[in-house]
């Protein structure tokens, strides 16, 4: 049952009041976000691992110590378990300075080697000087740093953080990334960070799980969650567009690829056990896997699906480009690819522009359509789909 | 004698009494409801607020019931103290205590609820003991209002009368409070004196009820 007995270990379920079926493990010395839409669970689950909410059951490990087992009636309080505590609002105490704050957690020494390692603390995060202020007195993006010291300064078998970046501005968020990305690399101990913001996810973590409705859906370094779901859901929650349905038409004899017919176009896919001919699918790609062929360069490249189309918006992001490609056909479908501002430039794309793009079939992510509940869709998407 | 000095001392020691005994009971009680999610809660509270609407003298009469010879709360403490219960300062401060609960409890317990629920996490989540947080931080941050609990207490003791004359009755240097005295003088037309007791009387009341609420304005507007 124990695959990890360092790190943190933890399978929790529970239908009320919150749904929750996770399976969860971090590693020392990694950082793992937990991903989610509002509601998903995240910060309950995050909650649970501190003991502020108790699962039905289950069973949390953290460091070779049991911090909670339903089957043996284990519940150690949050007290006991040895858990830095980043929270959203980061709940400082308002009435103590900032070494103050920082002073509370710390558990060892007398009085003033207290406040000594406190004062090296908020050096850590860059607020010398700043420990005689209150709270109120400091910006959002210093109160963040108050919290993480305070957390940090336990020395904790875990550092939880809990949307840490939502309260503070967009600049100061930039900032802060590249700071607590540089303070969390020197740390080994398990470290997770709920987040709904894949960017920040993607920028501070090594891994990252996907929740939905207190669900644990996929969990993989943050580019395999999102270029490699494994189900529409996943594909939806990571914020593609491109999820489209067919129907399978045939099998290639000699590639064994399956053959879509998506709208009248023949869309090639690799193989995926347990789907027949004539089945209605569903079919994902990600943006970023979508390709624009340069007009007259050859198109027979195996295992590739040439498609034309006439742009119909053309959006800036950035070094980026967001392109929605209208294909024709019965109905009419709209296509979601990026486009470096380089290509954009070279090669003239333009709202109502004609284009070409490739897809390759190993990019293209097929899953049989089911109506069924979230639960046998959840299951039969990850059993048939290898990963 | 214009100023009945045994009155009045006695008014004030039992005003401290009934304040001294409510801040622990007030704390507890009031924190308690504060964050409490026990089904019984609403039960509790209308209770404990019933002193707020019943007439002084239907809850004096209970009382005196209560610590009467007759019944096994008086007959207890005779027997453990060798002295009644009822007609004395102990048997008035208890009814003192009684009838001031919801006046110290429910400051108190807005200020508990005040305290946001991240915080008291956060302290759990830093390992801080249970004395602890409730002295290094609930207790600071609902200061104000404990202290408006125990100004209100203190005041309201001074100034009650119909549950004091049933319970104590009116035997001087035992039960005989300022606000007796005053009802007294007033009886025997003698004005002056009744004057003189309700001034400072209002005096007393004022500038308890103005330090509480200067010293909640203040931590206000360091914490807003």
């Amino acid at each position: 049952m124990l695959e990890q007995p360092e790190g943190l270990w933890m399978q929790v379920s529970q239908s009320l009041p919150i749904p929750l079926e996770a399976t969860l493990t971090c590693a020392p010395g990694e950082v793992l976000a937990l991903v989610g839409p509002s509601g998903s669970g995240k910060s309950t689950l995050l909650r649970t691992i501190a003991g502020l909410v108790k699962p039905a059951s289950g069973m949390i490990r953290c460091q070779g110590g049991v911090w909670f087992d339903s089957d043996q009636r284990i519940d150690l309080t949050p007290r006991a378990r040895r858990v830095g505590f980043v929270f959203q609002n980061y709940g400082l105490f308002p009435h103590l300075t900032a070494l103050e704050n920082v002073v509370e957690a710390i558990d060892r020494g007398g009085p003033s080697e207290r406040r000594r390692e406190a004062g090296r603390w908020l050096e850590r995060v860059h607020l010398q000087g700043l420990g005689a202020r209150e709270p109120h007195q400091m910006s959002g993006g210093q109160q963040q740093r108050v919290a993480m010291a305070r957390a940090l300064a336990r020395n904790p078998d875990i550092l939880l953080m809990d949307e840490p970046f939502s309260a503070v501005d967009r600049v100061t968020r930039e900032k802060l990334y590249l700071e607590l990305a540089d303070l969390l690399k020197g740390l080994s101990i398990p470290m997770i960070l709920v987040t709904h913001d894949l960017d920040e996810a993607t920028m501070l973590a090594s891994r990252m799980v996907l929740l939905s409705k207190g669900r644990t859906l996929q969990s993989g370094t943050p580019d395999e969650v999102m270029l490699q779901p494994n189900s529409t859901e996943v594909a939806r929650l990571t914020g593609n567009r491109n999820i489209f349905s067919a129907v399978i038409r045939d099998l290639d004899p000699e590639s064994g690829e399956l053959i879509l017919n998506w709208g009248g176009d023949s869309i090639r896919a690799e193989p995926v056990d347990g789907l027949e001919i004539g089945q209605e699918v569903s079919w994902v790609i990600s943006p970023g896997d979508v390709s624009y062929r340069h007009p007259g360069t050859p198109e027979d490249r195996p295992a590739h699906t040439y498609l034309g189309g006439r742009i119909s918006t053309l959006v800036r992001h950035g070094e980026t480009a967001r392109v929605l490609l209208t294909l024709e056909g019965e109905p009419e479908r709209i296509l979601l690819f990026s486009a470096s501002r380089q290509m954009v430039q070279r090669s003239g794309l333009v709202t109502g522009g004609e284009v070409r793009i490739a897809l390759p079939s190993h990019k293209i992510r097929v899953f049989p359509l089911l109506e069924e509940p979230h639960e046998q869709r959840h299951h039969l998407a990850r059993s048939r789909i290898g990963i | 004698m214009i100023l009945d000095w045994t009155a009045l001392s006695l008014s004030l020691r039992l005003a401290f009494w009934t304040m001294l005994i409510l801040f622990p009971v007030g704390i507890l009680l009031g924190r308690r409801l504060a964050w409490s999610r026990l089904p019984g809660k609403s039960g509790v509270e209308a209770l404990l607020a019933l002193p707020l609407v019943l007439p002084p003298t239907v809850l004096g009469y209970y009382l005196l019931v209560a610590m009467g010879g007759q019944s096994s709360l008086g007959s207890l403490y005779a027997r453990l103290m060798g002295r009644p219960l009822a007609f004395t300062f102990e048997g008035l401060l208890v009814a003192s205590v009684i009838f001031n609960l919801p006046f110290a409890i429910q400051p108190m317990q807005r200020a508990f609820e005040g305290i946001p629920e991240e915080v008291r996490e956060a302290a759990a989540c830093c390992g801080l003991s249970r004395w602890r947080t409730l002295w290094r931080i609930e207790v600071p941050l609902a200061w104000p209002g404990i202290l408006s609990g125990l100004a209100i207490t203190f005041a309201h003791t001074l100034g009650e009368f119909g549950v004091v004359l049933m319970v104590g009755g009116n035997i001087p240097g035992e039960t005989k409070t300022m606000a007796i005295a005053i009802y007294d003088q007033v009886q025997g037309l003698n004005n002056a004196a009744a004057g003189v007791m309700s001034l400072v009387l209002l005096v007393i009341s004022l500038a308890a009820i103005g330090l509480s609420y200067a010293a909640t304005t203040r931590r206000k507007g360091r914490h807003a």
